[in-house]
């Protein structure tokens, strides 16, 4: 379902993913785990058509992301790493216009904004803009978008950050159901440990944009000759800690968007 | 057509939502039209050109769907900053859709701005002289404001930062006003400045607003007409390209 060749993104004086391959077959949940900027989400970024690689092949059902661009946004979910909500706009609107971009019939996606609002407990603040949520809520809206279509591979970019117990259940509860009822292939990345062992069938850690190891969580763990997944993924990665540029620009530019009417 | 509709729709309900900013947008036209109206009125009437308030009001509607225009369009900016744009850029609806959705979405906003000023206008004492040609000066606001969303999503298609902003502001949008004859008449200029003059679209979007609403035009109405229909279309497309090589 998905087919990673040599891929390779450089930018500018640093390459963020270096010589990457791996398949991810229909109907798996394959996790990919990696220190702060190893390069995960950038590897996302070139299999959701947002970046272009510099060198390597890529594949989603058997079409391109960089030639095929329209053909793969048709085949994909994501549910972002970071903030992609409307805040001007309240939760049902930010729901609806999802619903239209993915093209879900307007009888369809109001019942499934329904029944997602209510699963995440959002349902009475629907008409509340976005802006007004707070951090839990923003997160729990952008992953009840997420599931208003039901796609054939769903990418998943820690979508559990910042959430309380009660909806990470609700998520993977979720994320199961659609890979086992509907073959749903995800790709996810988290910093959880557990979850990843607990959800996915595959995984591969990947360290200074090389992947290091790629199998089963029995597997990594008899690799390395460690009792937990979290041991494991330290013995593969080291225990220095990693710095991640923060894109401290977004504050400043709130408060001057508000100057300037938005 | 689902896809551009709800984004247009989405332009609309915020530019609603910012009521208090819609009242702070007023101000600075407001200034333009009134210190400029009646500070330079006496002058211009000794000149023999007749009331400068009359002269002077198109040009302010004029530079209100400008600067309205030409900042939704940069308005990109704030939507890469706050996330928004990568759910619309991952979508299954080809670019060039959710392109024309924004971009028409900012500029029925601008028109509606300068529908506002115009109103101003007319309480501060400005008179239409051809009630029938009002529709004509709507189309040349909506004509004004496809070109410069357009060229505003151009811009900020290739914005990561406010310092470009700024830039942009005042390297771009600020010489486009004052070159338009916005706020003097065209005639009689220097032969450098009135090369400029010529190649500022806003031109003849305030020249064409100016016939439609007092009956003075320099290069006619039906020349303005397709001098901005054919820039619009010129920019509607580069804009769309622009927008089709975005990478976040």
């Amino acid at each position: 379902m998905i087919r990673v060749q040599n891929l390779v993104k450089k930018f500018a004086d640093f390459t963020a993913v270096n010589d990457v391959s791996f398949d991810v077959p229909k109907g798996e949940i394959f996790a990919f785990l990696g220190p702060n900027g190893a390069g995960k989400t950038t590897t996302i970024k070139m299999l959701t058509t947002l970046l272009a690689p510099t060198s390597g092949s890529l594949e989603l059902n058997g079409l391109d992301p960089t030639r095929e661009a329209n053909a793969v946004r048709q085949q994909f979910g994501i549910v972002f790493q970071d903030p992609s909500l409307d805040g001007d706009l309240t939760a049902a609107e930010n729901l609806e216009i999802h619903g239209v971009l993915y093209h879900v019939p307007r009888k369809v996606r109001r019942e499934r904004a329904e029944m997602l609002l209510k699963l995440f407990e959002l349902w009475d603040r629907k008409d509340t803009q976005v802006k007004k949520f707070s951090g839990g809520m923003k997160r729990r809206l952008e992953i009840a978008r997420g599931f208003l279509h039901t796609p054939k591979i769903l990418f998943l970019d820690e979508p559990t950050l910042g959430l309380d117990p009660q909806s990470r259940n609700q998520l993977w509860t979720h994320v199961k159901l659609l890979n086992e009822t509907e073959l749903v292939t995800v790709f996810l990345t988290t910093h959880y440990m557990e979850e990843a062992d607990r959800v996915a069938q595959r995984i591969a850690v990947i360290d200074h944009g090389k992947i290091v190891a790629i199998g089963t969580s029995q597997e990594l763990r008899d690799r390395t000759n460690t009792q937990t997944l979290e041991d494991a993924f330290l013995a593969l990665t080291g225990i220095t800690i990693r710095d991640e540029t923060a894109n401290a620009g977004a504050d400043q530019m709130r408060q001057f968007a508000q100057m300037w009417r938005r | 057509m689902q896809a551009i509709f709800i984004l247009w729709l989405r332009e609309l309900k915020k530019y609603t939502r910012s009521r208090a900013q819609i009242v702070a947008s007023l101000a600075q036209p407001l200034l333009y039209l009134l210190v400029l109206g009646f500070g330079l009125g006496p002058m211009f009437q000794k000149a023999g050109y007749g009331s400068y308030l009359q002269f002077v009001a198109p040009g302010v509607i004029g530079m209100t769907v400008l600067f309205t225009s030409v900042f939704s369009g940069i308005a990109l900016l704030f939507d890469r900053q706050f996330g928004f744009l990568k759910e619309t850029l991952v979508a299954p609806v080809p670019r060039i859709r959710i392109m024309i959705g924004r971009t028409l979405g900012g500029a029925t906003v601008a028109t509606l701005q300068g529908t506002l000023i115009f109103v101003v206008c007319i309480i501060a004492g400005f008179r239409p002289t051809h009630l029938a040609l009002i529709p004509l000066g709507f189309l040349f606001m909506l004509l004004i404001a496809i070109v410069f969303a357009a060229f505003g999503t151009a811009l900020g298609s290739g914005l990561q930062d406010m310092q470009g902003f700024q830039l942009i502001m005042n390297f771009l949008v600020l010489p486009i006003f004052f070159l338009s004859g916005a706020l003097y008449r065209l005639d009689n200029l220097p032969k450098v400045l009135s090369f400029f003059t010529r190649v500022d679209p806003l031109s003849y979007g305030v020249d064409g607003l100016r016939g439609a609403l007092i009956g003075v035009s320099q290069f006619g109405v039906a020349t303005n007409l397709v001098v901005l229909a054919c820039i619009a279309v010129v920019l509607l497309i580069f804009g769309a390209w622009r927008f089709s090589k975005i990478e976040i």
